[in-house]
């Protein structure tokens, strides 16, 4: 298959040799791999778009979850937010919120897009809906803003993993999160490089971070780790268009998470045998969603 | 390159929480309606590894349904797949089984109706992709990650290169190929691995040949 990058090396280094945005140059790859014309390719990113949009509205009214984990906590940020009295600031909490909301709706059995997959479907979009206030982009460049994120997803999924199960959760919310560091960079006006330092410096952040899944469940931690996988995007993208760098390369620190999750034991990736699965509080929830002996913990 | 799209990457849209268990699910249950060419009066779910282990709270058993009575990944109407299904006159069982799988999700499906029976195994590789790795006791193999389809014919001379010339008539390059049959003159299968995503309009046209029975994507 012939393609226009295999790495972020060759991302960037096309974008600006040739002067044009990372989201252009996904785009135009888009057109070469699948034969599709630019107006179908950015028709299929806008349907993807309202769904992202739509997902985080459905949240901020406050969602549940059947097993009764998760749900709520997007409309309790955002009310604590609103008060004007928060720690971290109004965009900053934003994001996390509606990251939140997005995962909200996903373990409630809503609609959202995978991205780039269910579980980690949170930070993308809800960094994207707390910059906009701020940027005021064309609905085109929000468009372009998952076509940036998809390039970096792109890089990982075809030289690393974007599984919990097979690369922990390193692989998925830390994926999503480099991906949304290295879009908000785009939109904030940072160069392609800075892009990459962006999308570097969040994944070196997220190494190590393993999948453990409470009652086997895309909820505990899933939902918090969004949260956080979106605050981590905004101070990245932050740092790199300080002009803050990588010493590590972004695709050695690829490859580095890459084999750290070789290297992880199976109990903490995606197999609900180890982690904050294996705790007695998630042991006991376990056993109260599915049936079955309730193992360490009286409650 | 496993990932070729985008939009692997960005997507699919669909109906929560996971993309193996939900998702990839619905996509299995849709593959054996397609293969089975209507809706099953009855389906028999062995639920294997991760599937079986949290299939209550993924939706697994609801998306699987949802995938038998034509239900799309981002379909709402999963979520209320049982009683639709109660309402057209499907009836199902669940069965999770303990029996280790080479592949962690994997769900095996016997489904049937007053004229037919038909089995099936898929599995749900991740991100919503999923593959057929079985289909009536022939095993298929897939090099795994790109477009397949699967072709049920009769054993007839001539079939496989009618079936290859129209892919070459549309500039699809086949990657990879197998046939099977099981006697001689009988049934029999060909899974066709190519380079790009085939168009509906090239799986119609490919049904339309002679001694074709059915024509099926089983990856992209």
């Amino acid at each position: 298959m012939e393609v226009l990058f295999r790495n972020v090396r060759e991302l960037v280094e096309r974008a600006e040799a040739e002067n044009k945005l990372i989201s252009e140059i996904m785009i135009e790859q888009e057109m070469l791999v699948t034969d599709r014309t630019r107006e179908e390719i950015m028709k299929q990113m806008d349907r993807n778009l309202t769904v992202m949009e739509e997902a985080v509205e459905k949240g901020l009214q406050g969602v549940r979850s059947t097993s009764g984990l998760t749900g709520g906590d997007a409309v309790l940020i955002q009310n604590y937010m609103k008060k004007g009295n928060s720690l971290s600031g109004e965009l900053l909490l934003d994001a996390v919120s509606k990251a939140v909301a997005t995962n909200e709706v996903n373990a409630a059995m809503g609609t959202i897009c995978a991205t780039p997959t269910a579980g980690s479907a949170g930070v993308v979009p809800g960094t994207l809906f707390a910059v906009i206030h701020k940027l005021n982009p064309t609905r085109e460049q929000m468009i372009n803003y998952l076509f940036t994120s998809g390039a970096f997803g792109f890089v990982v999924a075809n030289n690393a993993s974007i599984s919990g199960a097979a690369g922990g959760c390193q692989a998925e919310v830390g994926s999503a999160s480099g991906m949304a560091a290295a879009a908000i960079t785009e939109m904030a006006g940072g160069s392609p490089q800075q892009c990459s330092e962006a999308f570097a410096i969040t994944l070196k952040n997220m190494l190590g971070l393993v999948c453990d899944p409470v009652a086997g469940l895309v909820e505990v931690p899933c939902v918090k780790r969004n949260a956080m996988g979106a605050a981590n995007a905004l101070v990245a993208a932050d740092m790199a268009l300080a002009g803050v760098t990588s010493r590590i390369p972004c695709d050695e620190v690829i490859d580095a998470m890459y084999k750290i999750g070789q290297t992880m034991p199976t109990a903490l990736k995606e197999t609900a045998q180890g982690g904050l699965a294996a705790t007695p509080t998630g042991r006991w929830l376990e056993a109260k969603i599915f049936g079955g002996a309730v193992v360490g913990r009286e409650q | 390159m496993k990932f070729k799209s985008v939009f692997d990457i960005i997507g699919p849209v669909m109906i929560g929480p996971s993309s193996s268990h939900t998702a990839g699910a619905a996509r299995i249950g849709r593959i054996g309606r397609d293969l089975f060419g209507r809706q099953p009066k009855w389906a028999k779910v062995h639920l294997y590894g991760s599937f079986a282990e949290t299939y209550k709270g993924h939706g697994t058993d609801v998306a699987i349904i949802g995938g038998l009575l034509d239900y799309d990944t981002d379909d709402e109407r999963i979520k209320t797949a049982f009683e639709d299904a109660a309402r057209l006159g499907l009836t199902f069982e669940f069965i999770p089984e303990t029996a280790h799988t080479e592949h962690p999700n994997t769900a095996r499906i016997v489904l049937g109706d007053e004229q037919q029976e038909m089995s099936m195994v898929g599995i749900s590789i991740g991100g919503g992709k999923v593959e057929l790795v079985e289909l009536n006791g022939f095993p298929l193999r897939l090099s795994g990650g790109g477009a397949a389809i699967l072709v049920v014919h009769e054993d007839r001379s001539g079939c496989i290169a009618s079936v290859a010339k129209c892919l070459a008539d549309q500039q699809i390059n086949i990657g990879h190929m197998e046939v099977s049959r099981k006697e001689k003159g009988n049934m029999a299968l060909m899974v066709i691995e190519v380079d790009q995503t085939v168009s509906e309009a090239v799986l119609a046209e490919i049904a339309t040949l002679p001694n074709i029975t059915q024509v099926t994507r089983i990856a992209d």
